[in-house]
């Protein structure tokens, strides 16, 4: 056990969290305290050190802050938005809640029923260390709930602000999406952080149940910057011909570490799952995708892109298990980076462990630099070094970009991308607005 | 235009030009002919500043400025155009996008303004119609997937919306059936102009019945070793290369 498994737990007991949690608060800090730490020789923590958490040592839980609002844009949405700053939630900047959206510690009895049905039970919190923590921190969070054949009118956006603090500090950030049979629903989370320097530690769990013929757009945007560590998870069960349209995107930090898991529970279940990150300074960004096809006739399309630059350091793991029972299975996972310097460096791995035999599936992952004849080809045509290569980079990463379903998200992400790449985000704006 | 003296230029330690001149004035066309390996190719991508190409002596003047100072992109930008052997394919940035951005530094250099989103639209499609270039592609991917035919009006799209001064068409006919060649070759001569000149790199003749040129120039061994007119391009087509090299050798 080490002292920062223990200040965990330590921490939590300051927090005040509805009574109906108790247990499953509980149970998870036995765990938590009972696992062992992830070292350089634990296979999922291979290339991502804890060290970062481990020197900062959290003690303390984070503060709602004063004048974040400067500093912090939104993305341009009719939506029913929560903001949390600092894991604690800001009404002021929130809309009013629709019955659909509930706050953890409002809950009523129904809500309650529906949370406990399903909080801890998506994520399989023995495998994944962070969501015990994120069990042991249980307190708030949010809870969307589509009934059946209901379609959400307006996108849920949930927004998690980080400020600074003088000392390192902690927030806990939960997310709980359930869609009842034929629902329809889209939830955007927005991770951001107001200051490159600040300190702070956040752990991140969303669990996503897609019901029968249900149909969820999710995305998670993790912007925060440098200095801020964050471990998350997003965690889902797709039931019968249940669809998931998933978009992740991430710019580096000092840790960042972002999973999915994704269940095909029910025949003809769908995943689109596309990702981009963008790790450049020293920075680094690890996402691991695990997808189970557990049953028939479900299909998985996977695309995350990379572009990493100066002395950054991404590490992208694929698995897609297809279990005996999950004939016809068709699934696709695809994993390009693009190294922008000679020091920045990638761990890719896509695996794909197939014990059905009647399934098509395909996987690659490949590694490149940017095309020296392609810069040459633009220069040759009057565009500039840096331009040409903010084209290429913009090249590498559009086919996912142009996917976006939502306008105001691509909107939003193009001229902070732009920015990124640390280049005259004019050029950007001019050709993707034109 | 264009005063080439006594150019010299490797490739990975080969030395491929040993002694090139070449003189172009304003409105001049000039064909180089010459086998494969004499140093075609090396000339316009010397010219155009490709990396890897390592100039080790001569001058060359380009309207009254040393090229060699100039970057690749600021050459462009000064009206130096090499329409490629093999244009370079870019998946994930538009054919759109590309032209104006190149079209935008262009103008930015001469102090024009900029095109506004809609004039360049206009622009581009009434262009890609005069190559015959289906406008279908200016919304795909830079030469994603574009026929070896297509690429090169491509090209002449480029070149014709840059307005160069200077145009070098490297091999812009081989591979072309008679169509295609055709809408290269009108492109080029609807370009030609008082003030524009060109500089035709091909190996075969048959371009030179649709583009006259005023110059014809033989390359051989990394030097021009024979210079005419029109008339020297059929003597070639008549007799190969062979004749010369002997002469020259």
């Amino acid at each position: 056990m080490t002292d920062f498994q223990q200040e965990a737990v330590r921490l939590a007991a300051q927090q005040q969290s509805p009574d109906w949690l108790a247990g499953l608060r509980q149970q998870a800090a036995e765990q938590w305290l009972n696992a062992s730490w992830p070292t350089r020789k634990t296979e999922h923590w291979k290339y991502t050190p804890l060290l970062p958490l481990q020197k900062d040592g959290f003690k303390q839980w984070a503060q709602a802050a004063g004048d974040w609002q400067s500093t912090v844009e939104f993305i341009d949405l009719d939506a029913t938005r929560l903001v949390f700053v600092n894991g604690v939630f800001d009404a002021t900047s929130s809309s009013s809640l629709p019955p659909n959206i509930v706050r953890f510690i409002d809950a009523d009895a129904a809500a309650q029923a529906i949370i406990e049905q399903h909080l801890g039970k998506v994520v399989d919190s023995e495998r994944h260390l962070f969501a015990a923590l994120s069990n042991t921190w249980l307190a708030d969070g949010v809870l969307v709930h589509v009934p059946r054949n209901e379609t959400l009118a307006k996108p849920v956006y949930i927004v998690h602000v980080s400020t600074p603090g003088a000392e390192p500090a902690t927030a806990n950030q939960r997310v709980l999406v359930v869609l009842e049979e034929s629902a329809r629903a889209n939830v955007i989370e927005h991770y951001v952080s107001t200051d490159a320097v600040q300190n702070s530690f956040v752990n991140s769990l969303s669990e996503l149940v897609v019901g029968d013929n249900a149909e969820l757009h999710h995305y998670r945007l993790n912007l925060e910057e440098e200095n801020l560590l964050h471990l998350g998870g997003v965690h889902v069960n797709l039931l019968r011909n249940a669809r998931l349209r998933g978009f992740a995107l991430a710019q580096g930090s000092r840790l960042k570490r972002i999973d999915y898991q994704v269940n095909h529970r029910g025949p003809g279940a769908d995943l689109n799952l596309q990702g981009i990150y963008l790790p450049r300074n020293n920075q680094m960004v690890d996402y691991h995708t695990n997808v189970q096809h557990c049953v028939p006739h479900c299909t998985t399309n996977e695309i995350f892109r990379g572009i990493i630059g100066d002395t950054a350091h991404a590490v992208f793991n694929g698995r897609i298990h297809i279990f005996p029972d999950a004939q016809k299975t068709l699934a696709e996972l695809s994993n390009k980076n693009l190294l922008t310097s000679n020091k920045a460096e990638v761990d890719t791995k896509p695996e794909l462990e197939i014990y059905a035999d009647d399934v098509k599936c395909a996987h690659g992952a490949t590694v490149s630099q940017l095309n020296a004849t392609a810069l040459y080809y633009l220069q040759s045509r009057g565009v500039s070094r840096q331009d040409a290569e903010v084209m290429l980079s913009f090249g590498f990463i559009n086919e996912v970009l142009q996917d976006i379903a939502e306008p105001a998200v691509l909107d939003y992400l193009l001229p902070r991308i732009a920015r990124l790449f640390g280049r005259d985000s004019d050029l950007l704006q001019r050709i993707h607005h034109d | 235009m264009l005063r080439i003296t006594d150019l010299y230029a490797r490739v990975e330690e080969k030395e491929i030009l040993k002694g090139l001149s070449l003189t172009v004035k304003p409105g001049e066309v000039h064909a180089i002919m010459g086998p494969n390996g004499s140093g075609k190719s090396t000339l316009g991508n010397v010219l155009s500043g490709r990396t890897g190409y390592e100039v080790t002596g001569g001058t060359v003047e380009f309207n009254g400025q040393n090229l060699f100072d100039l970057e690749t992109e600021e050459r462009a930008r000064e009206g130096l155009f090499l329409a490629f052997q093999y244009p370079v394919e870019i998946p994930g940035v538009s054919n759109m996008e590309f032209l104006k951005a190149a079209v935008d530094a262009r103008r930015k250099h001469l102090n024009l303004p900029e095109l506004s989103a809609v004039e360049f639209m206009k622009l581009a499609r009434e262009t890609s119609k005069r190559v015959s270039l289906d406008q279908a592609f200016l919304k795909r991917g830079v030469n994603e997937g574009f026929s070896g035919g297509e690429k090169k009006r491509n090209e002449i799209l480029q070149m014709m919306l840059l307005e160069p001064r200077l145009c070098i068409l490297d091999e812009t006919d081989s591979g072309l059936d008679i169509d295609a060649l055709q809408v290269v070759a009108n492109g080029v001569n609807a370009m030609r102009s008082e003030e524009r000149s060109f500089i035709v790199v091909t190996h075969y003749q048959r371009l030179l019945d649709y583009i006259v040129p005023d110059y014809v120039h033989v390359l051989a061994g990394g030097r021009i070793v024979r210079s005419g007119d029109k008339e020297l391009a059929k003597e070639l087509e008549a007799k190969g290369y062979g004749w010369i090299e002997s002469e020259v050798a």
